[in-house]
């Protein structure tokens, strides 16, 4: 008999572990769910680590108010499937008590604004820790990223100057006001997030795969025609056959064309891939250093 | 699977090293992890050769490739700076340097691979500790027109003592001596008299140019001397499966999982992830520190049973009988047990500007324990570079190494670092700060 384990079962393994932790580390942990794969990973994996017992974390979604129906939809049923408790934390609502101001202008978002919605909903239900589905393989800031990623009073990460992280010691301890981000499956790439997701059978929100919708390029990525997004006058939309590698808020979420229509086409497409899945993301384009910037400020 | 050669001019394969043809879907549920750590300085090469490891494997991406070279072309260099790649905080790229450990992915058709990139001035020891503390091997980089210099003793004793089980010395630039395998055959001898003093028993010797490709993924024509395999075949093929303990067993139980539920009313499960050796069902296993003993009645995962378990998986372990066990507690077999005090002997790297203090008090993690612990005794500090030991009036700083001696509040459940690194190791942190200022690996 040889003891070995594949890469799969090696990262399960090791996000489990995390999940506990958090878990057993914290009062009042929450699980940060966006509707993406990478957080249906997450909370997959909760279920399975705390199994039979129920998911010891509640699911916050941090609604930019700019979502794919479908999203919302695959959502409720997880939530409904799972008995898992949801905590929504509104944007829409931050802008009408004049917490933030809408971005103006064709490529106004609300990425930006979605922080100052999370860190008032932290507060709000006095969360300890946010368990979100970051990967470091996704964006050069991230790579740098902690487990265990300790934020200051105001919600800020301080890259410079993270604790180390050494074996599998995770050092949750703070001061009152602190708190924690964090990210069991930190390395897990794309393609093993859909190896995963295809060897565990799980099912995924359908935008994920092959369908016709009416896009519309801008600046190279391709936007859905959608009442979230004002359309320049040089803009036409155009029915296509696309899927979207990365699912968030639908204005700065890109479609790429393809027709993989499962979970093995995905895979195939994946791993002949030639740009990154965050390539689509206008919200990464703003700057070089967006996410980081973003991150400091108390972004997931 | 296909061979590298194959792929060597086909650019448009994938990121898994295949030319074409349909990707197989079973084949990676036969792919191994590997987790390796790269140490070096500006100028060895070790940027180089990690973005020539993703370029030749098909793992950079080009919108990856576009903003590098955008960015080096703002910044005027001439050629494409691959460690932007990995230099991805602002104050790096400011400064052209690497601050902190960063993390890189790619996969080939045998392995999926983890590169902890840690820089290695003297100054970021405390990087490459971390870098090594959960690494399979390191690459370690010789310049080949310097030799043996005092940073490739340092990154070797560090790997040694962090215990990671392979070394790759990797003879960097040998395109600029002439590919002359009299250059190689010295250094390999020099270092080979060097490491008779490492832990690390397992080294390996490849001469490269990190630049041409030379050995790295493709054999060089120009080394036809050397019969050695290439670097990306040694990191594909070394046999990593014994790096894993699988004879005594350890669980440390990290979590109780109590459902209240009507259906799973008397359900107790021990979570846990298996620090090492195999544990079924039906096994004799004592409770530590308690001493109670009982019998295994499941192995289980998200309610599926398992014959048997093993290191590193996470799972959850039932009982027979009805035992007060929380966090922090340990099962091991009957005629198996780790060593249990509170007087614990450690090597410590130091990560903190505050100075270890003697008879200081800090909080110690060690599997999912805490505890706290006092330092009653400093014996020496090491010097890294020769591993020489400093024991008049030894003073661990940052970045030092060196032998102590503590008194915990409650006993450790332990093994040797050498036979065992997740019960051999823990952390030591700052009361104050809570900052985590020391890595630990007990000696026997």
């Amino acid at each position: 008999m040889s003891y070995t384990l594949n890469h799969l079962k090696t990262l399960e393994a090791e996000s489990i572990f995390v999940l506990r932790e958090v878990a057993a580390q914290f009062q009042n942990p929450a699980i940060l769910f966006s509707g993406g794969k990478d957080s249906i990973l997450v909370t997959y994996l909760a279920k399975k680590a705390f199994y039979p017992a129920p998911i010891p974390f509640p699911l916050v979604h941090i609604d930019t108010g700019h979502n794919f129906q479908e999203t919302l939809d695959y959502r409720d049923s997880l939530v409904k499937k799972l008995g898992a408790k949801l905590i929504i934390g509104s944007v829409q609502e931050s802008i009408d008590k004049g917490r933030v101001a809408e971005e103006k202008g064709y490529s106004a978002s609300r990425i930006r604004l979605q922080t100052t919605t999370l860190l008032d909903t932290i507060e709000q239900h006095k969360f300890d820790a946010c368990i979100g589905g970051a990967r470091r393989d996704e964006e050069k800031a991230r790579a740098k990223e902690r487990f265990f990623s300790h934020r200051d009073e105001f919600g800020q990460w301080d890259p410079k100057n993270q604790r180390p992280e050494l074996w599998n010691l995770f050092n949750g301890k703070m001061h009152v006001g602190e708190n924690f981000r964090v990210f069991p499956i930190s390395n897990w790439t794309e393609l093993d997030v859909w190896q995963y997701l295809a060897m565990e059978g799980i099912e995924m929100p359908s935008l994920y795969f092959s369908h016709k919708r009416r896009v519309f390029n801008r600046d190279g990525v391709l936007l859905a025609e959608s009442q979230y997004i004002p359309m320049k006058p040089t803009e036409q939309a155009e029915e296509m056959v696309v899927r979207f590698r990365t699912i968030g808020d639908i204005t700065s979420t890109g479609a790429t064309l393809s027709t993989a229509a499962s979970l093995d086409d995905i895979i195939q497409e994946v791993a002949a891939s030639r740009t990154t899945e965050r390539g689509g993301r206008a919200d990464d384009k703003r700057s070089e250093t967006s996410m980081e910037d973003r991150k400091k400020e108390g972004y997931f | 699977m296909m061979n590298n050669e194959k792929n060597k001019d086909n650019t448009t394969s994938s990121p898994l090293g295949r030319s074409g043809g349909a990707f197989d879907s079973n084949s990676y549920l036969n792919m191994e992890l590997l987790r390796f750590t790269t140490a070096g300085s500006v100028d060895d090469g070790k940027s180089t050769l990690i973005g020539r490891l993703l370029y030749d494997s098909k793992s950079i991406f080009e919108d990856q490739l576009e903003n590098i070279e955008a960015t080096s072309k703002r910044r005027g260099e001439a050629t494409v700076n691959l460690a932007l790649l990995t230099d991805g905080l602002k104050a790096e790229r400011e400064q052209g340097i690497t601050i902190d450990v960063a993390y890189r992915y790619f996969s080939t058709p045998k392995r999926k691979f983890i590169i902890a990139d840690t820089p290695g001035h003297i100054q970021y020891t405390r990087n490459m500790v971390t870098g090594a503390s959960t690494a399979n091997l390191a690459i370690i980089l010789v310049d080949a027109r310097q030799g043996i210099v005092e940073q490739t003793k340092r990154h070797s004793i560090i790997a040694s003592l962090l215990g990671i089980p392979h070394i790759a010395l990797c003879i960097n630039k040998m395109d600029l001596v002439n590919y002359d395998e009299a250059v190689y055959n010295n250094i390999v001898s020099e270092y080979r008299e060097f490491a008779t003093r490492l832990k690390t028993k397992d080294i390996h010797f490849i001469p490269i140019s990190a630049l041409n490709g030379d050995n790295v993924v493709h054999r060089s024509q120009n080394t036809n001397w050397y019969e050695g395999v290439t670097l990306m075949y040694l990191l594909e093929n070394i046999h990593i499966a014994s790096d894993i303990n699988h004879i005594d067993m350890r669980f440390p139980v990290q979590y109780v999982i109590r459902p209240y539920s009507d259906e799973f009313h008397d359900y107790r499960g021990y979570a846990g992830r298996i620090a090492s050796g195999v544990i079924r069902k039906g096994d004799k296993v004592v409770v530590l520190p308690s001493g109670f003993t009982s019998t295994v009645k499941s192995v289980e995962l998200d309610g599926k049973e398992l014959d048997e378990a093993f290191a590193p998986l996470s799972v959850t372990v039932q009982l027979e009988d009805d035992i007060d066990i929380s966090r922090g507690d340990m099962l091991a077999r009957e005629g198996n047990i780790p060593k249990q005090s509170q007087d614990i002997e450690a090597m410590v790297c130091w990560m903190s500007d505050k100075p270890l203090q003697l008879n200081g008090k800090y909080f110690l993690k060690h599997t999912t324990k805490d505890a706290r612990a006092v330092v009653k005794e400093v014996k020496y500090k090491l010097d890294i570079n020769t591993l020489h030991r400093i024991t008049e009036n030894p003073q661990i700083g940052m970045n030092d190494v060196g032998r102590i001696t503590l008194r915990t509040t409650a006993p450790l459940c332990f093994d040797a670092y050498t036979k065992n690194r997740d019960t051999g190791s823990f952390i030591l942190i700052d009361e104050g700060t809570n900052v985590t200022v020391g890595a630990c690996m007990i000696i026997d």
